[in-house]
């Protein structure tokens, strides 16, 4: 019995016996010494017949002429495919499929990218592209990005405000690694409080974007990614000073404690204690200033167990001085014969993230994020005083995981956040309280091809917007290679911090007036709008080179919006919206890699933006219909990075913009209709010494291009035609600047 | 033969108490060369019901599995990434399947082995 089993087994071994191949297959390990591997697959090309490895890396396989290709193959190891013509033995030495090390990755990334695959509209801005625009903030990292506009909003403060889609910055949700954190109080003036340097990308979404963050956005999404201690550099030093007077010096610190423990320490200190008055109005032309903003971060990350978990600290001290030029804070505060402004600013942070992937399944997972923060304003603009404290908690809590299989996920939680708003507004107090809890469930679903698509909806109770639902849907569908269609819609909700957000109307004479209708805020309603948007991207090839074609139509409708009214030259009235209140944008967006080392974007965008107003429907003031924006980018190549030279110019023009009315003011301070259209050139140049060291030298408005007499009866700043909010360009006129950036590894 | 029979028994035993996992775990070699073969495997892998996750990796060639062993095998998932033209250690793809493939991804040519390195 025995022995016809053994002749059973071992007969096909004597059938094929007469014609085999013996070989050996080794691999060649990290050290370049070679060592047999057991258990590789031996295997004829097209056929069942093979064989693994023994333990000194043999093998035996049956031969055939009819077989000429053998495969060998091994998990972490290039496959290679043998022809045979004679049957000898075979000796053969596969390489690990990581050991890259001698090619070379000629490809350039772009530094800034729309994704083809995402289902929603998300550009991503990376760390090279902040570098293109040296100085020096959050606010200021847009200018080489044509999917957001960066506006002056005074003749005062120097604060840039930034737009999207045609709508202002309270209109876009913008978060720090997905917290939300410009909001409130810090509206105003917290995107300079971000510097550019702790930023390590930029991620922005258009459309109503994703349920989890809120359902506070309305335009879109901006988020940074922070630098993080295990990935940034172990020291990092950025020096920056500019012929405006402003120096800036930044210091990243980060070590690593242990092998899952990393800290970094990042300090950010700025400075402008120098006054200009290039256009002789008796005003400063930007404001003097001094900001300490100091982060410490802990990371902690434990891949066998799945954790990964930060603890932000950050501090911040921001001081701005401006007015006219002989005023001096120490005597002339509040004064009517010199006319000045302080803007002091506080305030604290912290925040916690923690998030838990199982290793044995990963496509679970579970994410916690707390955050508190604490706002202190005091301010004057003149005799206008205004004063705001806000303390904010936010929590989130997403746990992700997947229906059936990885093609359908799902992500839900809770959220809970607590908001504390005291203002004082001259002598008038504003208290707020503002709770709320909502629930949100989100669907993602990908066929892992042409078709990808995310509905959420989200539920809120909320003390003073009530119980309301949120939902917002993006889908992608790529008709062709390399295209997208995407289209979007969604709801956003939101209270209006009318002062806050609104700032810049304590520089001018114009009376308060806020016409409540018994609303919950400021007697006023909660606004609420509808965003929708379609847009399709085409990558081709044009003349043998990359390039890219974005179309882009989104539109934004209020139910309720409060309309912050103008055009009354002696005041500023806030009021619930009653008709129409819209935002439609298109863009055109063209980017091409002209030559080896060479990029161009340019872009076209096209506003609608029109709001009832007590006295019409009116466009938005101080918004150019058309615009045009084009950047060159050229980073000549090397092999070790060393000794390159990289050139930027940013070209923007903007067309005519509207003036709120001014009627009914005296002839001398009466201005057109519309301004006239203005273009600035912004030139960068950087030398790359070697990895750790690099200087930059760049030029802001090259051509000079100045807005002439920003400030509306600057001779008579208590007068009551004083207005310093009718700004549509630069009013410095051109700079120079110059840093250097040093890196150690 | 009672022992025999004992055996078979016992190995039933076995892959039933081991086959409750309905998040097993499992890495096959799959042979190919691009994104678009990404795209291919992955979705074949998905045709199997049971699998709740496919990951390729277009270097190392190795397809992370998750799935319920109550609904499917390794060796049924395996038998689709051949139906859909790509080889495993223990399938391989028959001509009629692979000849279907987009040419940039025909994975065995040498040449087109080469154009994505």
């Amino acid at each position: 019995m025995k022995s016809i089993l053994q002749l059973i087994i071992l007969l096909p071994l004597f059938l094929f016996s007469q014609k085999e191949i013996k070989g050996l297959v080794m691999e060649q390990n990290s050290n370049n010494e070679r060592v047999p591997l057991l258990g590789a697959n031996v295997f004829w090309l097209n056929t069942t017949l093979g064989t693994m490895t023994a333990d000194d890396g043999t093998f035996t396989v049956p031969y055939d002429t009819s077989y000429k290709k053998l495969v060998i193959s091994y998990i972490g190891f290039r496959t290679d495919t043998l022809l045979i013509e004679t049957p000898k033995s075979i000796f053969h030495v596969l390489k690990a499929s990581d050991d890259l090390g001698e090619v070379t990755v000629s490809v350039r990334k772009k530094s800034s990218a729309t994704s083809f695959l995402s289902s929603q509209n998300i550009t991503t801005i990376s760390s090279k592209e902040l570098l293109k625009a040296a100085c020096c903030n959050l606010s200021e990292s847009f200018e080489t990005n044509p999917s957001i506009d960066v506006n002056f909003t005074d003749a005062i403060s120097g604060t840039k405000q930034i737009r999207m889609l045609g709508l202002t910055s309270p209109y876009i949700l913008i978060t720090t690694e997905n917290i939300p954190s410009i909001r409130g109080a810090s509206q105003a003036y917290g995107l300079s409080f971000v510097p550019g340097t702790w930023v390590e990308s930029i991620q922005i979404t258009k459309g109503a974007g994703s349920v989890i963050n809120g359902f506070e956005s309305i335009a879109g999404q901006i988020n940074a990614e922070l630098v993080k201690p295990t990935t940034d550099n172990k020291i990092f030093i950025n020096a920056y000073g500019s012929l405006n007077g402003r120096t800036e010096l930044n210091t990243h610190f980060n070590t690593q404690l242990s092998d899952k423990l990393s800290t970094g320490l990042y300090i950010h200190a700025d400075n402008r204690s120098q006054k200009f008055d290039r256009n002789n109005d008796s005003f400063l032309d930007m404001p003097l200033a001094n900001q300490i903003n100091i982060m410490n971060r802990w990371q902690y990350v434990n891949l066998q167990k799945g954790l990964i978990s930060f603890l932000n600290v950050r501090y911040l001290n921001d001081e701005k001085q401006a007015g006219q030029l002989s005023f001096d804070p120490k005597t002339d505060r509040l004064s009517t014969s010199v006319w000045g402004s302080e803007i002091d600013t506080k305030r604290f942070e912290i925040s916690g993230k923690f998030g838990y992937v199982n290793p044995d399944i990963p496509y679970r997972s579970l994410g916690i994020q707390v955050a508190y923060s604490a706002h202190d304003q005091d301010s004057y603009f003149g005799t206008n005083q205004y004063d705001i404290n806000h303390k904010s908690m936010y929590s989130n809590m997403v746990y992700n995981t997947i229906i059936s299989d990885s093609r359908h996920k799902i992500k839900t939680g809770l959220n809970a956040t607590y908001d504390r708003y005291n203002e004082l507004v001259n002598s008038q107090v504003y208290n707020r309280n503002e709770r709320s809890v909502g629930g949100f469930f989100e669907y993602s679903f990908d066929n892992l091809d042409a078709l990808n698509l995310t509905a959420g909806v989200r539920i809120d109770h909320h003390n003073l917007l009530g119980t309301f639902f949120t939902p917002r849907l993006h889908a992608r569908y790529t008709p062709w290679e390399k295209s997208a269609f995407r289209v979007s819609f969604g709801r956003g909700k939101r209270a209006a911090n009318i002062f806050t957000e609104n700032q810049k109307l304590f520089a001018t004479s114009r009376q308060i007036n806020v016409q409540s209708s018994g609303g919950t805020i400021y007697g006023l309603d909660p606004e609420i709008a509808w965003n929708y948007g379609v847009s399709f991207l085409q990558g081709f090839n044009l003349f043998g080179r990359k390039a890219d074609l974005t179309l882009d139509f989104y539109g934004t409708n209020f139910e309720n919006q409060v309309v912050v009214d103008y055009e009354n030259p002696y005041e500023v009235s806030f009021y619930n919206l009653e008709g129409a209140s819209y935002a439609n944008s298109f863009q055109a967006e063209f980017s091409w890699n002209l030559m080896d080392y060479l990029d161009l974007k340019t872009a076209y965008k096209f506003y609608d933006v029109k709001t009832q107003y007590a006295s019409g429907k009116l466009e938005k003031p101080l918004t150019s219909q058309h615009r045009y924006f084009a950047n060159l980018s050229y980073e000549a190549h090397s092999e070790k990075g060393e000794g390159v030279w990289k050139f930027d110019a940013t070209f923007n023009w903007l067309g005519k913009q509207r003036f709120s009315s001014t009627e009914i003011s005296p002839q001398a301070y009466q201005l057109p209709m519309y301004s006239p259209s203005i273009s600035t050139l912004n030139l960068q140049v950087t030398k790359v010494f070697s990895e750790a060291f690099e200087i930059y030298l760049g030029a802001e408005n090259i051509t000079n291009v100045t807005q002439k007499s920003p400030i509306l009866s600057s001779e008579n700043p208590f007068g009551p035609n004083f207005d310093t909010t009718f700004v549509y360009g630069p009013i410095f006129g051109s700079t120079f600047y110059t840093g250097l950036r040093y890196k150690l590894n | 033969m009672k022992t025999i029979l004992l055996t078979i028994t016992l190995l039933f035993v076995g892959t039933l108490t081991y086959g409750q996992n309905k998040n097993a775990k499992a890495s096959v070699e799959v042979d190919g060369v691009c994104m678009m073969c990404k795209k291919r495997i992955e979705k074949a892998s998905f045709k199997t019901k049971g699998v709740k996750s496919a990951v390729w990796n277009v270097d190392t060639h190795e397809l992370k599995l998750f799935f319920d062993e109550n609904k499917t095998s390794v060796a049924q998932i395996e038998a689709n990434l051949a139906a859909a033209g790509h080889d495993t250690k223990s399938f391989v793809a028959s001509d009629k399947a692979y000849e279907a493939l987009h040419p940039c991804c025909k994975y065995r040519e040498a040449a087109v082995i080469e154009d994505h390195k």
